[in-house]
Protein backbone atom coordinates (compact mmCIF):
# COMPACT_ATOMS: atom_id res chain seq x y z
CA UNK A 1 0.00 0.00 0.00
CA UNK A 2 1.36 3.23 -0.51
CA UNK A 3 1.83 6.26 1.38
CA UNK A 4 -0.91 8.56 -0.09
CA UNK A 5 -3.18 5.83 0.32
CA UNK A 6 -2.41 4.93 3.77
CA UNK A 7 -2.63 9.29 4.11
CA UNK A 8 -5.96 9.06 2.85
CA UNK A 9 -7.54 6.32 5.15
CA UNK A 10 -6.15 8.13 7.83
CA UNK A 11 -7.83 11.23 6.83
CA UNK A 12 -11.28 9.68 5.50
CA UNK A 13 -11.22 7.84 9.26
CA UNK A 14 -10.90 11.08 11.19
CA UNK A 15 -13.95 12.83 9.41
CA UNK A 16 -15.92 9.92 9.32
CA UNK A 17 -15.51 9.41 13.19
CA UNK A 18 -15.63 12.97 14.14
CA UNK A 19 -19.04 13.22 11.75
CA UNK A 20 -17.12 16.16 10.11
CA UNK A 21 -18.73 14.88 6.74
CA UNK A 22 -21.40 12.04 6.00
CA UNK A 23 -19.52 10.40 3.48
CA UNK A 24 -16.07 10.89 1.90
CA UNK A 25 -16.44 10.57 -2.05
CA UNK A 26 -12.74 8.20 -3.42
CA UNK A 27 -11.96 5.08 -5.24
CA UNK A 28 -11.70 1.53 -4.20
CA UNK A 29 -10.26 -1.44 -6.02
CA UNK A 30 -11.86 -2.39 -9.18
CA UNK A 31 -13.19 -5.66 -10.16
CA UNK A 32 -10.60 -5.85 -13.18
CA UNK A 33 -6.82 -4.71 -13.22
CA UNK A 34 -5.87 -1.07 -14.31
CA UNK A 35 -9.65 0.36 -13.44
CA UNK A 36 -10.60 1.73 -9.91
CA UNK A 37 -14.47 2.14 -9.33
CA UNK A 38 -15.81 5.55 -7.61
CA UNK A 39 -16.61 3.99 -4.21
CA UNK A 40 -18.85 6.39 -1.27
CA UNK A 41 -17.22 5.74 2.15
CA UNK A 42 -19.62 6.38 4.80
CA UNK A 43 -17.98 4.98 7.94
CA UNK A 44 -14.56 4.03 9.09
CA UNK A 45 -14.74 0.56 8.29
CA UNK A 46 -15.60 1.22 4.35
CA UNK A 47 -13.04 4.29 4.41
CA UNK A 48 -10.55 1.10 4.69
CA UNK A 49 -11.53 0.40 1.55
CA UNK A 50 -10.53 4.03 -0.12
CA UNK A 51 -7.37 4.08 -2.16
CA UNK A 52 -5.16 6.14 -4.19
CA UNK A 53 -2.99 5.01 -7.48
CA UNK A 54 -2.66 5.31 -11.31
CA UNK A 55 -5.85 4.04 -11.81
CA UNK A 56 -8.46 6.47 -10.20
CA UNK A 57 -10.35 7.53 -13.82
CA UNK A 58 -12.98 9.47 -14.09
CA UNK A 59 -13.94 12.81 -12.18
CA UNK A 60 -14.98 12.45 -8.94
CA UNK A 61 -16.10 15.73 -9.00
CA UNK A 62 -19.65 15.06 -11.08
CA UNK A 63 -20.78 13.42 -8.10
CA UNK A 64 -20.52 16.54 -6.23
CA UNK A 65 -23.86 17.87 -7.57
CA UNK A 66 -25.82 14.83 -6.81
CA UNK A 67 -24.61 15.18 -2.96
CA UNK A 68 -27.48 17.63 -2.24
CA UNK A 69 -27.87 18.53 1.51
CA UNK A 70 -24.90 15.74 2.60
CA UNK A 71 -21.58 16.98 3.56
CA UNK A 72 -18.76 15.16 1.24
CA UNK A 73 -15.39 15.01 1.47
CA UNK A 74 -14.02 14.41 -2.19
CA UNK A 75 -10.37 13.57 -3.07
CA UNK A 76 -8.93 15.79 -5.32
CA UNK A 77 -6.16 16.37 -7.44
CA UNK A 78 -5.41 19.13 -9.45
CA UNK A 79 -8.38 18.79 -12.05
CA UNK A 80 -10.58 17.48 -9.94
CA UNK A 81 -10.22 20.18 -7.81
CA UNK A 82 -10.57 22.87 -10.39
CA UNK A 83 -13.81 21.20 -11.02
CA UNK A 84 -14.56 21.32 -7.51
CA UNK A 85 -14.19 25.11 -7.70
CA UNK A 86 -15.62 25.37 -10.98
CA UNK A 87 -19.09 23.87 -9.34
CA UNK A 88 -18.85 26.16 -6.28
CA UNK A 89 -18.69 29.48 -8.87
CA UNK A 90 -21.27 28.26 -10.81
CA UNK A 91 -23.41 27.82 -7.60
CA UNK A 92 -23.84 23.93 -8.08
CA UNK A 93 -22.66 22.75 -4.83
CA UNK A 94 -22.66 24.90 -1.01
CA UNK A 95 -18.73 25.31 -0.31
CA UNK A 96 -19.39 24.65 3.66
CA UNK A 97 -20.59 21.73 2.94
CA UNK A 98 -17.60 20.07 1.08
CA UNK A 99 -14.40 19.04 2.47
CA UNK A 100 -11.36 18.84 -0.06
CA UNK A 101 -8.77 16.16 0.71
CA UNK A 102 -5.77 17.45 -1.81
CA UNK A 103 -4.42 14.86 -3.86
CA UNK A 104 -1.04 15.61 -5.43
CA UNK A 105 -1.27 13.44 -9.07
CA UNK A 106 1.89 11.94 -10.97
CA UNK A 107 -1.03 11.15 -13.65
CA UNK A 108 -3.66 8.48 -14.60
CA UNK A 109 -2.32 5.25 -16.51
CA UNK A 110 -4.07 5.16 -20.00
CA UNK A 111 -5.54 1.03 -19.44
CA UNK A 112 -5.97 0.96 -23.90
CA UNK A 113 -2.02 1.41 -24.10
CA UNK A 114 -1.06 -1.24 -21.39
CA UNK A 115 -3.54 -3.44 -22.60
CA UNK A 116 -2.17 -2.65 -26.16
CA UNK A 117 1.92 -3.22 -25.43
CA UNK A 118 1.29 -7.08 -23.41
CA UNK A 119 0.19 -9.89 -25.63
CA UNK A 120 -2.19 -11.39 -23.52
CA UNK A 121 -5.20 -10.61 -20.71
CA UNK A 122 -3.62 -9.19 -17.94
CA UNK A 123 -4.98 -10.62 -14.57
CA UNK A 124 -2.72 -8.41 -12.41
CA UNK A 125 -1.24 -4.54 -12.45
CA UNK A 126 1.43 -3.33 -10.00
CA UNK A 127 3.19 0.36 -10.20
CA UNK A 128 5.43 2.33 -8.41
CA UNK A 129 6.64 5.59 -8.90
CA UNK A 130 8.68 4.76 -12.28
CA UNK A 131 7.17 1.88 -14.20
CA UNK A 132 3.75 -0.20 -14.50
CA UNK A 133 4.29 -4.41 -14.44
CA UNK A 134 1.31 -5.85 -16.40
CA UNK A 135 1.64 -9.69 -15.51
CA UNK A 136 -0.91 -12.44 -17.16
CA UNK A 137 -0.70 -16.01 -18.46
CA UNK A 138 3.31 -16.76 -19.61
CA UNK A 139 4.07 -13.04 -19.55
CA UNK A 140 5.22 -9.86 -17.47
CA UNK A 141 5.88 -6.57 -18.77
CA UNK A 142 7.26 -3.75 -17.28
CA UNK A 143 6.51 -0.69 -19.08
CA UNK A 144 7.71 2.58 -18.13
CA UNK A 145 4.90 4.89 -16.36
CA UNK A 146 5.69 8.26 -18.28
CA UNK A 147 5.19 6.23 -21.99
CA UNK A 148 1.30 4.44 -20.62
CA UNK A 149 0.09 8.24 -19.58
CA UNK A 150 -3.33 9.56 -20.28
CA UNK A 151 -2.79 11.91 -23.33
CA UNK A 152 -4.35 14.85 -21.05
CA UNK A 153 -2.17 13.67 -17.43
CA UNK A 154 1.42 13.68 -20.07
CA UNK A 155 0.91 17.10 -20.58
CA UNK A 156 -0.65 18.27 -17.39
CA UNK A 157 0.36 21.36 -15.57
CA UNK A 158 -1.52 21.38 -12.84
CA UNK A 159 -1.06 18.10 -10.71
CA UNK A 160 -1.29 19.66 -7.26
CA UNK A 161 -4.66 20.59 -5.85
CA UNK A 162 -5.64 24.34 -6.49
CA UNK A 163 -7.83 24.26 -3.47
CA UNK A 164 -8.18 21.52 -0.25
CA UNK A 165 -8.97 21.41 3.32
CA UNK A 166 -5.86 19.15 3.79
CA UNK A 167 -3.21 17.46 1.64
CA UNK A 168 -2.20 13.82 1.48
CA UNK A 169 1.48 14.42 0.45
CA UNK A 170 3.85 17.00 -0.62
CA UNK A 171 3.05 18.63 -3.71
CA UNK A 172 4.49 16.68 -6.80
CA UNK A 173 6.68 18.85 -9.49
CA UNK A 174 4.54 20.32 -11.91
CA UNK A 175 5.74 20.39 -16.05
CA UNK A 176 6.61 23.50 -17.41
CA UNK A 177 5.55 24.57 -20.70
CA UNK A 178 4.49 20.71 -22.19
CA UNK A 179 3.59 20.33 -26.02
CA UNK A 180 -0.22 20.71 -26.43
CA UNK A 181 -2.29 20.47 -29.26
CA UNK A 182 -0.22 18.54 -31.36
CA UNK A 183 -2.87 16.65 -33.40
CA UNK A 184 -5.52 19.37 -32.82
CA UNK A 185 -2.99 21.53 -35.32
CA UNK A 186 -2.51 18.95 -37.41
CA UNK A 187 -6.22 19.33 -38.20
CA UNK A 188 -6.62 22.34 -38.43
CA UNK A 189 -4.32 23.02 -41.31
CA UNK A 190 -5.69 20.36 -43.34
CA UNK A 191 -8.43 22.28 -46.15
CA UNK A 192 -11.77 22.49 -45.07
CA UNK A 193 -12.58 18.85 -46.86
CA UNK A 194 -9.58 17.36 -44.94
CA UNK A 195 -10.58 18.64 -41.64
CA UNK A 196 -14.07 17.24 -42.25
CA UNK A 197 -13.10 14.00 -43.00
CA UNK A 198 -10.75 13.94 -39.91
CA UNK A 199 -13.72 15.00 -37.79
CA UNK A 200 -16.18 12.29 -39.17
CA UNK A 201 -13.89 9.47 -39.04
CA UNK A 202 -12.50 10.40 -35.35
CA UNK A 203 -16.79 10.29 -34.52
CA UNK A 204 -17.70 7.78 -36.90
CA UNK A 205 -16.79 5.09 -33.97
CA UNK A 206 -19.91 6.94 -31.42
CA UNK A 207 -22.85 4.97 -30.25
CA UNK A 208 -24.01 7.82 -28.42
CA UNK A 209 -24.28 6.36 -25.40
CA UNK A 210 -23.52 9.70 -23.73
CA UNK A 211 -21.02 8.10 -21.09
CA UNK A 212 -18.88 11.47 -22.05
CA UNK A 213 -21.54 13.76 -20.89
CA UNK A 214 -22.51 11.22 -17.97
CA UNK A 215 -18.93 11.26 -16.28
CA UNK A 216 -18.51 15.17 -17.04
CA UNK A 217 -18.42 17.56 -13.78
CA UNK A 218 -19.11 20.17 -16.34
CA UNK A 219 -22.56 18.67 -17.59
CA UNK A 220 -24.85 18.66 -14.44
CA UNK A 221 -28.02 20.11 -16.60
CA UNK A 222 -31.11 18.27 -14.75
CA UNK A 223 -31.99 17.86 -18.74
CA UNK A 224 -29.64 17.75 -21.44
CA UNK A 225 -30.18 19.26 -24.90
CA UNK A 226 -29.91 16.02 -26.70
CA UNK A 227 -32.17 14.66 -24.32
CA UNK A 228 -35.07 17.25 -25.27
CA UNK A 229 -37.55 16.01 -27.33
CA UNK A 230 -39.62 19.58 -27.32
CA UNK A 231 -37.75 21.44 -28.84
CA UNK A 232 -35.62 18.87 -29.98
CA UNK A 233 -32.82 20.37 -30.38
CA UNK A 234 -30.64 17.53 -31.72
CA UNK A 235 -31.72 14.75 -34.07
CA UNK A 236 -31.04 11.96 -32.28
CA UNK A 237 -30.25 9.40 -35.10
CA UNK A 238 -26.66 7.52 -35.70
CA UNK A 239 -26.39 9.62 -38.80
CA UNK A 240 -23.13 11.25 -38.70
CA UNK A 241 -24.51 14.78 -39.04
CA UNK A 242 -26.59 13.84 -35.87
CA UNK A 243 -23.29 12.73 -34.09
CA UNK A 244 -21.26 15.46 -35.09
CA UNK A 245 -24.31 17.95 -33.92
CA UNK A 246 -24.22 16.30 -30.34
CA UNK A 247 -20.38 16.62 -30.12
CA UNK A 248 -20.30 20.04 -31.51
CA UNK A 249 -22.37 21.55 -28.87
CA UNK A 250 -21.01 19.62 -26.00
CA UNK A 251 -17.76 20.98 -26.66
CA UNK A 252 -19.18 24.44 -26.93
CA UNK A 253 -20.54 24.20 -23.62
CA UNK A 254 -17.40 23.36 -22.39
CA UNK A 255 -15.95 26.51 -23.39
CA UNK A 256 -13.97 28.24 -20.85
CA UNK A 257 -14.80 25.84 -18.49
CA UNK A 258 -12.90 22.52 -19.49
CA UNK A 259 -10.42 21.24 -17.51
CA UNK A 260 -8.97 18.32 -19.33
CA UNK A 261 -9.19 15.97 -17.15
CA UNK A 262 -9.91 13.49 -19.66
CA UNK A 263 -12.68 12.22 -17.83
CA UNK A 264 -14.61 12.08 -21.11
CA UNK A 265 -12.05 9.92 -22.99
CA UNK A 266 -11.22 7.63 -20.17
CA UNK A 267 -15.26 6.56 -20.03
CA UNK A 268 -15.83 6.24 -23.72
CA UNK A 269 -16.82 2.50 -24.74
CA UNK A 270 -15.45 2.81 -28.38
CA UNK A 271 -12.23 4.95 -27.29
CA UNK A 272 -12.47 7.94 -29.19
CA UNK A 273 -10.59 10.68 -28.69
CA UNK A 274 -13.22 13.39 -27.61
CA UNK A 275 -10.65 15.61 -26.33
CA UNK A 276 -9.89 16.63 -30.25
CA UNK A 277 -13.17 18.58 -30.19
CA UNK A 278 -13.37 19.40 -27.14
CA UNK A 279 -9.75 20.34 -26.61
CA UNK A 280 -9.85 22.97 -29.63
CA UNK A 281 -12.98 24.82 -27.92
CA UNK A 282 -10.33 25.09 -24.73
CA UNK A 283 -7.21 26.19 -27.43
CA UNK A 284 -9.16 28.63 -28.71
CA UNK A 285 -9.88 30.02 -25.14
CA UNK A 286 -6.56 29.74 -23.85
CA UNK A 287 -5.19 31.41 -27.32
CA UNK A 288 -7.82 34.67 -27.43
CA UNK A 289 -8.16 35.27 -23.82
CA UNK A 290 -4.41 35.28 -22.77
CA UNK A 291 -4.02 31.77 -21.61
CA UNK A 292 -6.32 31.28 -19.37
CA UNK A 293 -6.97 27.97 -17.96
CA UNK A 294 -10.24 27.35 -16.01
CA UNK A 295 -10.58 27.56 -12.39
CA UNK A 296 -7.29 28.28 -11.14
CA UNK A 297 -8.98 29.89 -8.05
CA UNK A 298 -12.31 30.92 -6.57
CA UNK A 299 -12.26 34.29 -7.94
CA UNK A 300 -11.44 34.48 -11.53
CA UNK A 301 -14.97 33.85 -13.58
CA UNK A 302 -14.30 32.06 -17.01
CA UNK A 303 -13.64 34.45 -19.52
CA UNK A 304 -17.45 33.82 -21.89
CA UNK A 305 -19.13 34.61 -18.34
CA UNK A 306 -17.81 38.43 -18.52
CA UNK A 307 -18.02 41.17 -20.37
CA UNK A 308 -15.42 43.76 -20.75
CA UNK A 309 -15.36 46.00 -23.64
CA UNK A 310 -11.93 44.87 -24.78
CA UNK A 311 -12.86 41.49 -25.35
CA UNK A 312 -11.04 40.24 -28.42
CA UNK A 313 -13.77 39.44 -30.89
CA UNK A 314 -10.63 38.14 -34.24
CA UNK A 315 -14.16 36.69 -35.67
CA UNK A 316 -16.45 40.12 -36.26
CA UNK A 317 -16.29 42.35 -39.03
CA UNK A 318 -16.42 45.52 -39.54
CA UNK B 1 -17.72 29.08 -32.50
CA UNK B 2 -16.93 30.52 -36.17
CA UNK B 3 -13.59 28.28 -35.44
CA UNK B 4 -15.27 25.25 -34.15
CA UNK B 5 -17.55 24.64 -36.88
CA UNK B 6 -14.42 25.84 -39.41
CA UNK B 7 -12.56 23.27 -37.40
CA UNK B 8 -15.00 20.74 -37.90
CA UNK B 9 -15.15 21.04 -41.77
CA UNK B 10 -17.28 23.99 -42.30
CA UNK B 11 -15.66 26.44 -45.17
CA UNK B 12 -14.55 29.72 -43.94
CA UNK B 13 -16.72 32.61 -45.54
CA UNK B 14 -20.49 30.51 -45.13
CA UNK B 15 -20.40 32.28 -41.16
CA UNK B 16 -20.35 35.62 -40.91
CA UNK B 17 -20.49 38.15 -37.76
CA UNK B 18 -20.97 41.61 -37.18
CA UNK B 19 -22.47 44.32 -34.91
CA UNK B 20 -24.84 46.13 -36.26
CA UNK B 21 -26.48 48.86 -34.54
CA UNK B 22 -30.33 49.28 -36.07
CA UNK B 23 -29.54 52.92 -36.65
CA UNK B 24 -26.50 51.77 -39.07
CA UNK B 25 -28.96 50.64 -42.24
CA UNK B 26 -26.31 51.20 -45.01
CA UNK B 27 -23.78 48.85 -42.72
CA UNK B 28 -26.54 46.59 -42.69
CA UNK B 29 -27.39 46.19 -46.38
CA UNK B 30 -23.86 46.00 -47.05
CA UNK B 31 -23.09 43.54 -44.86
CA UNK B 32 -25.94 41.53 -46.20
CA UNK B 33 -24.76 42.07 -49.60
CA UNK B 34 -21.03 40.52 -49.00
CA UNK B 35 -22.71 37.92 -46.90
CA UNK B 36 -24.92 36.81 -50.10
CA UNK B 37 -21.99 37.07 -52.31
CA UNK B 38 -19.66 35.28 -50.44
CA UNK B 39 -22.51 32.27 -49.84
CA UNK B 40 -23.20 32.18 -53.25
CA UNK B 41 -19.62 31.76 -54.67
CA UNK B 42 -19.26 28.86 -52.56
CA UNK B 43 -22.55 26.94 -53.41
CA UNK B 44 -24.81 25.14 -51.75
CA UNK B 45 -24.02 23.79 -48.27
CA UNK B 46 -22.70 19.66 -48.05
CA UNK B 47 -21.69 19.84 -44.22
CA UNK B 48 -24.16 19.77 -41.82
CA UNK B 49 -27.02 19.54 -44.31
CA UNK B 50 -29.45 16.58 -44.24
CA UNK B 51 -30.46 15.49 -47.61
CA UNK B 52 -34.09 14.18 -47.46
CA UNK B 53 -34.46 12.38 -50.39
CA UNK B 54 -30.91 10.33 -48.44
CA UNK B 55 -33.37 9.49 -45.72
CA UNK B 56 -35.95 7.88 -48.82
CA UNK B 57 -32.27 6.01 -50.25
CA UNK B 58 -32.04 4.09 -47.37
CA UNK B 59 -35.48 2.81 -47.21
CA UNK B 60 -37.56 4.94 -44.86
CA UNK B 61 -40.74 6.19 -46.21
CA UNK B 62 -41.13 10.05 -46.73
Amino acid sequence: MNARTTKLREIAKKLLDKQKVDVVIGFKKGTIPLKNTPFFATNSEEADLLLWDGNCIGNLAAYLPKMAGKRAAIVAQGCVSRNVVGLIQEKQVDSNNIYIIGMPCTGMLDPRKIIAAVPGEITEAVEDQLYVTARGKGFEITLNRSDVLNRNCDRCTVRNPVLFDEIASEPKPELKDPVRYEKIRAIEALPPEGRAESIDELLSPCIRCYACRDACPLCYCPECFVDKSSPQWCGKSQDDRDVLSYHLIRAFHTAGRCTECGACEEVCPMGIKIRLISGKVEKDIREIFDGYEAWKDLKTPPPLTVFQRDDPQPFVKE
Amino acid sequence: MKSLLEYAGLEPGRLHFSWISSAEGEKFANFATSVVESVTALGPIKRFAKDEVSVGDRGVEL
